[in-house]
């Protein structure tokens, strides 16, 4: 059976002026899957999701979503189709409550306030964010900031939630709670983009990794396989750290 | 026995009057290397900003060298010899890397010295050697925090406070990261710094304070705070 | 296990506003004010002024668009129920609809390419456009041209929105214009519209990102708020019984919008009653005592007022409630609230 590709990301290539931020990058994300996209700073991940996300149009390529082009629509249009984003550099409606924050998200899908209520009070206390809810959100410490961005994406009830390193900066026991919170997510049919640096938070869960580098996709395979990828030690992992992760996969699996 | 070169008291210290962070006491030795870990809000950049005069303590004080800072502005503290590299790098991103390293020696005004201590850390930093003339913000987030260290260390510090360093970089330039912090350390510069990835920081560190909830949890060796159940357990996802 | 807050629709704040609307109900009806012509003045104006600072609250306030052009939509509204009745002799209503779809056009129209560009850019386009349709407003013969339009005396009553000996009238269709507009503004606020409104102002991308569709919602709010911006400027004509650009379509006219909006708190619903209530009785009042100089007295405490605002509470009168709020129930907080709720 092949499952048919949630997101069909076609040859698809960014300029800035003369840099090429992403030269002909293709790959797929099939429904229900998580798929982890990893690379060097400056590597055009990010640039990729603004293409992805409607904030950029490529200057070639192909962007497939649920079956649909979307390459070069506006952002609002690709979100109401259910691909939404979060952004690394957070983005707090500063002036507005947390709970608010999450209700414009929760309001693009419900269709009356009650629900749009309930919807919001959900992704609150599925991102723990529950004891700041009526705190403005400029306010929050950069760790909730980010349990914001998530909050707020997941309210829309997205079909590919597409999460740009929302791990940085939590502890071993934290990444392990946020796995649980990933994993549960797909379970609930969500399919996942995440972008990461940390690698003890993407590595156990992912179906798939992408690796950019330089703009280029050097690598689209699985976990196991990624670590063990030459290019990919040398761009990225470093010799330590795929050392690091090798007994963990020889004893036990990868989470 | 020395007395240690940092010392904070009982501290209490948060913002609009609230505090986040409860009575912390701790102390630093000179030459040594010391690593403040906890989860995210613990309170460790609340306690960093305080000593580095970003904030002021709401209770207790803070000792530099035997002086009490605690009431002093951020711009005499730095004078004093404590540099803090806040998190998020903060670098002037308009600006050459050179010039951000020129404002980071603020305080000196030989501009033969400025130039002599730009060399030195380019040399610990060979990176920034390459890029000297290219702006901050065309610098890779590795780079840019190489940069944001290089910067803290133009003032010339005793001491060299570092908040959340491997922050948003790939892994193999938090071990860079990590070794370059264990070069200032051994060329004489004493180091605290604030670090998530619990493991990494104890790697390389003397000593350290486990913060939670704006308390400290436990303290000691490195290798006791790494050996220890209820660390492994809370931090280290063990 | 989550827990199902609900939040309620109904406040204890809206209590507060029914309240306060049946005080303004009752107040003329009290014979100390009634009898006092030029109270019942300061009360009309009072309720104008919030009502035009409200209109301009839900584009500028709410959406975070700052427009300095609102005073053209006011002018528009003034010239719509003017010209009904000074050219064609009839009553002001039909001029005072043709108004309001006027100015929603022309808030449009403007509005589309203006939007495109962001923030401080679009407040200096608009503040070309007030002074194209000062220009032209001069030059435009029809309506008038420099002279403007000045009312013949006419038979009193609602038909024609005119009532000669006491102001009782007036004021209360101040009063359902200003019912009206807040009234609406409440609503929009705890709804979609007035969420994505503000989500707009907060971050125009995040809110995009999210769904958001900012074009429609922003030219939406402008037309809305222009509208409204018309209806306070026909009541005015009918009040003043004169109108010429000057008056209506300037510079002068357009930053009472903002600043009356801004001293009282922008964004939220009571900012333009409160700046209302304080701005129109110093205004009124100095002019009064001060007889000649009474024209530059109040602009001068006005303009202390701005300042101190702008750098001591951005936030407004609002904000310093807020402020004097959160001292006072800071004993009742304690510090675990914002510690880390540490590990999971």
């Amino acid at each position: 059976m092949h499952p048919m590709a949630l997101l069909d990301v076609c040859e698809v290539t960014m300029k800035f002026g003369e840099l090429i931020a992403n030269d002909r990058v293709s790959f797929t994300v099939e429904a229900g899957s998580i798929v982890g996209l990893i690379g060097p700073n400056g590597a055009g991940k990010t640039t990729l999701f603004n293409c992805i996300s409607g904030l950029y149009k490529p200057a070639s390529g192909t962007i497939i979503f649920d079956g649909d082009d979307i390459t070069g629509h506006k952002p609002y249009e690709i979100a109401r189709r259910g691909a939404v984003r979060t952004f690394q550099v957070v983005h707090p409606l500063k002036d507005m409550t947390v709970f608010d924050n999450v209700l414009v998200g929760a309001l693009l899908k419900c269709r009356d306030r009650q629900e749009a209520f309930e919807r919001a009070t959900e992704c609150i206390y599925l991102c723990k964010l529950e004891h700041f809810q009526n705190r403005a959100a400029g306010d929050l410490p950069i760790g909730g900031k980010k349990r914001l961005e998530m909050a707020r994406a997941l309210a829309t009830r997205p079909k590919l939630l597409m999460l740009d390193e929302v791990m940085a900066g939590l502890t071993s026991t934290e990444i392990k709670a946020f796995i649980d919170v990933i994993r549960n997510l797909k379970k609930s049919g969500i399919t996942m983009m995440i972008v990461e640096h940390v690698m003890e938070g993407i590595m156990p869960i992912a179906d798939k990794v992408v690796v950019l580098d330089g703009g280029v996709k050097i690598a689209e395979d699985t976990p196991e396989k990624i670590i063990n990828n030459e290019r990919v030690i040398e761009a990225y992992l470093g010799a330590k750290y795929s050392q690091r992760f090798k007994p963990r996969k020889d004893g036990e699996p990868l989470g | 026995m020395a007395d240690p070169i940092l010392k904070v008291d009982n501290l209490y210290a948060g913002y609009d009057g609230i505090p986040v962070v409860h009575g912390i006491s701790l102390e630093v030795m000179q030459g040594e290397l010391v690593a403040i870990v906890g989860a995210n809000g613990a309170g460790k950049t609340t306690t960093m900003r305080t000593i580095s005069g970003l904030a002021h303590p709401l209770k207790g004080k803070i000792f530099f060298e035997e002086k009490d800072i605690s009431r002093l502005a951020a711009h005499q503290i730095l004078k004093l010899g404590i540099s803090y590299v806040p998190e998020g790098r903060r670098l002037f991103a308009k600006l050459s890397v050179e010039q951000n390293l020129t404002l980071g020696a603020y305080t000196e005004h030989s501009q033969k010295e400025i130039l002599r201590r730009q060399e030195e850390l380019m040399e610990i930093f060979p990176i920034l050697k390459t890029r000297a003339r290219q702006t901050a913000e065309t610098l890779s987030g590795g780079e840019q925090q190489m940069l944001a260290i290089a910067r803290g260390l133009m003032s010339r510090p005793r001491l060299l406070m570092l908040d959340e360093m491997s922050l948003g970089l790939m892994p193999s330039m938090v071990d860079k990261m990590m070794e370059t912090i264990i070069d200032i350390n051994r060329r004489g510069t004493t180091v605290l710094l604030v670090e998530q990835m619990v493991q990494e920081a104890l790697d390389i560190a003397h000593r350290g304070y486990v913060i939670q909830n704006g308390k400290i949890l436990q303290s000691g060796s490195a290798r006791e705070l790494l050996d220890s159940e209820e660390v492994r357990k809370a931090y280290m996802g063990m | 296990m989550v827990k199902q807050l609900t939040r309620k629709t109904f406040k204890i704040k809206d209590g507060v506003w029914i309240a306060f609307l049946i005080i303004l109900v009752i107040l003329p009806l009290i014979p100390a004010v009634a009898a006092n012509s030029f109270r019942m003045h300061v009360m009309i104006l009072i309720l104008l002024f919030a009502s035009m600072a409200q209109a301009w609250n839900i584009i500028s306030g709410y959406c975070g668009q700052v427009s300095f052009g609102h005073s053209v939509f006011f002018g528009i509204g003034a010239y719509g129920a003017g010209m009904a009745v000074v050219k064609y002799g009839d009553t002001p209503w039909p001029g005072i609809l043709i108004g309001l779809i006027i100015a929603a056009l022309v808030a449009i129209i403007i509005s589309y390419p203006c939007f495109k560009l962001s923030g401080h850019y679009f407040a200096i386009a608009t503040f070309a456009i007030v002074e194209i349709f000062n220009r032209g407003f001069l030059v435009w013969d029809w309506i008038g041209g420099a002279l403007g339009l000045d009312y013949p005396i006419i038979n009193e009553g609602l038909k024609n929105i005119m009532w000669h000996n006491s102001k009782t009238s007036y004021y209360y269709c101040a009063l359902v214009i200003f019912t009206f507009i807040f009234g609406v503004v409440r609503w929009l606020e705890s709804h979609r519209f007035g969420y994505y409104m503000r989500a707009i102002r907060e971050g125009q991308e995040t809110a995009e990102s999210l769904g958001v569709n900012s074009t429609n919602i922003k030219l939406t709010a402008m037309a809305i708020s222009a509208a409204m911006a018309a209806l306070c400027g026909a009541f005015f004509v009918q009040y003043n019984l004169r109108v010429d650009p000057p008056m209506v379509m300037s510079l002068d006219t357009s930053m009472k919008f903002v600043l009356v909006t801004i001293l009282g708190g922008s964004g939220t619903l009571a900012g333009p009653l409160l700046g209302a209530a304080v701005l129109v009785p110093l205004q009124e009042y100095t002019r009064a005592f001060w007889g000649g100089l009474g024209g530059g007295v109040d602009l001068m405490i006005f303009g202390l007022l701005i300042i101190i605002i702008v750098v001591k509470q951005p936030a407004g009168i609002i904000g310093i409630f807020n402020y004097i709020g959160k001292c006072f129930f800071r004993q009742k907080e304690t510090g675990e609230r914002y510690a880390s709720h540490g590990t999971p």
